[in-house]
């Protein structure tokens, strides 16, 4: 026998993982205190997909992308992106987080906060050169911020706030955007700039998983969901999972029926 | 004044007090930023207990020791700091304040009981620094920058607080990035990969390195002045962190120069015989500065963060 069909024999079978996707979460489980906040979580995202991410508050949303990413340690479980472990897939996934949990007063302008989304490529002392610049200033021109590059960001609105926190994202130029609620405390056009951008990355075959929480535009923004509450509550396409059973679940009657009925006729 | 006057008197405290405020406002302005300006404090406090711990046990007043003793009391009041914040679940300000008063108080009272009382360690000293004394007898006027007989008796003080300002901007070189990255949004940060809790540790280590080399010029109480009110009337100026921290080491010098000058001849211009402290007059001045800033500087209004 040679050590190469030894060690084949030896080795764990790949299981029904798909090792192209995304990202794929195995048993995530986080707690804060005594309270777990996300018990034993999977999930799949789908390549090319538009995904969101839904439950009620404190049902761990956050916390599950937080937990994929490393920035909050599990208590179990691991996150493997495009089939590898999250140290060396990292500069494949760019975040936004929630636009509060910076401190906008902070002295910096527009372009240097899209700037220090090519952290990865500019390393500790690489010099910014006018590439780079040029780079920044077309993922501002995307989301239409072209004329704030010199503004100091506390002197923007919070629609302008997030779209420069996703031109800081294209500037990582990665294959998985995650997005921690994108759409929360934004002026319409915004929303719509935003949503744009979106779809025109997924048109790219990039993928996109983005923390949601307004259920009557699930339908037209995103082609998958996930629904959380603290636990996996269903996963899938709009279609399959988007159900009024399965928000019932989800939100353990917390909706009226009133809005369900309006998300089922929205689905036509 | 002569060059025969001020050079053996003035030059070197003037430039000690100089180095030592530029030293502790550039890692000012990220502890500013970061809203830990108090560590800075709680560093400087706990700089007392770690150098009569060094003494204790050496039993000698040497610069070594005690450099280490003091960087051993800042790593565990670190510690201490985080222990206190999570185990008592208390806000940061708080397990800081609670840290270094008591720290600082073991100190007091580690001071009064040993016998020191032959050497010259003394709390007064530890509170207000000895900027004054650290004078360069052997030199007789300018010429004395070149004589090498001369430079050798420079007081050692000058050396350390070099070694920490130089310590200080490479830190700073080296780590811009991470630091910015880290401060400014900590979870990018940390999906980007960077280790945020270790560039916030080494900021703090950095932190007391200033500290401790500045404890020799303007004391512990000091050294907090120096750590915010140079920072805070920079931010005041300008929008941009680069050129904030320029004109947090513009008015770090200014402060330390003019509060040198006014100390040793303001209270003679107004008519009183005796020199007043240094190292007070000093924080004195960056206060005032700070003030100054807050009334007139061009972007003393912001629009902060957004309400959410």
């Amino acid at each position: 026998m040679s050590l190469e069909v030894a060690a084949n024999m030896g080795a764990t079978p790949k299981a029904e993982i798909p090792a192209d996707s995304p990202m794929v979460i195995r048993g995530m489980t986080v707690s804060y205190g005594q309270k777990p906040v996300v018990f034993s979580v999977d999930m799949t995202v789908a390549e090319g997909s538009m995904t969101a991410i839904i439950g009620p508050n404190g049902a761990g949303k956050s916390t599950l992308l937080k937990a994929a990413l490393g920035i909050v340690q599990p208590l179990a479980g691991q996150a493997l992106v495009f089939g590898k472990p999250l140290q060396s897939a990292r500069h494949r996934i760019a975040y936004v987080p929630q636009r509060a949990s910076v401190d906008w007063d902070f002295p910096t302008r527009v372009i240097d906060v899209v700037l220090m989304g090519l952290y990865r490529e500019l390393g500790l002392l690489r010099r910014i050169r006018p590439h780079h610049i040029e780079k920044a200033r077309a993922c501002l021109e995307r989301v239409g911020m072209t004329d704030f590059a010199d503004r100091q960001i506390g002197q923007l609105s919070g629609g302008q706030q997030q779209r420069v926190f996703l031109a800081r994202a294209l500037a990582q130029e990665a294959d998985l955007y995650l997005l921690d609620e994108p759409f929360a405390g934004v002026d319409a056009a915004t929303e719509k700039a935003i949503i744009d951008v979106l779809k025109s990355l997924r048109s790219e075959g990039k993928t996109v998983v983005a923390v949601h929480h307004d259920l009557t535009t699930v339908r037209s923004y995103f082609d998958r969901v996930f629904l959380i509450n603290t636990r996996k509550m269903a996963e899938g396409t709009v279609d399959d999972a988007f159900t009024s059973e399965n928000l019932n679940q989800t939100y353990g009657g917390r909706l009226a029926t009133g809005q369900i009925d309006q998300l089922e006729l929205a689905a036509g | 004044m002569s060059g025969e006057e001020f050079v053996p008197l003035s030059l070197t405290p003037m430039l000690i007090g100089v180095l030592a405020a530029v030293a502790c406002a550039l890692p000012g302005n990220f502890l500013v930023l970061r809203k830990q300006a108090l560590i800075g404090d709680a560093i400087s406090h706990v700089v007392l207990p770690g150098i009569v711990v060094a003494f204790l046990i050496t039993g000698v007043v040497a610069a070594a020791p005690m450099m280490l003793g003091a960087a051993g009391a800042a790593l565990v009041s670190v510690v201490m700091i985080e222990a206190i914040r999570r185990l008592g679940n208390i806000e940061p300000g708080a397990a800081m304040g609670l840290t270094f008063t008591t720290l600082f108080a073991a100190g007091v009272l580690l001071l009064e009981q040993s016998d020191t009382s032959s050497v010259h360690l003394d709390v007064e000293h530890a509170l207000y620094g000895n900027l004054e004394s650290l004078i360069w007898l052997d030199a007789i006027g300018w010429e004395s920058l070149l004589d090498p007989v001369a430079l050798a008796g420079l007081p050692p003080e000058l050396g350390r607080v070099v070694i920490a300002l130089l310590g200080v901007c490479a830190f700073l070189w080296l780590f811009w990035r991470p630091l910015v990255l880290s401060t400014f949004d900590e979870s990018f940060a940390q999906a980007m990969g960077i280790a945020t809790n270790r560039v916030g540790v080494a900021l703090v280590m950095v932190a007391a390195l200033a500290a401790v080399a500045a404890f020799d010029a303007v004391g512990s109480i000091i050294v907090i002045a120096m750590f915010i009110c140079p920072p805070a009337a920079a931010r005041l100026m300008t929008n941009r962190l680069e050129h904030q921290v320029g004109w947090s080491v513009v008015f770090a010098v200014l402060s330390a120069v003019f509060g040198y000058v006014f100390a040793g001849y303001g209270p003679l211009w107004l008519g009183f015989d005796n020199a007043v402290s240094a190292a007070g007059m000093i924080a004195t001045v960056s206060g005032i500065i700070l003030a100054i800033a807050a009334c007139f500087a061009p972007h003393r209004h912001r629009s902060g963060a957004p309400a959410v």
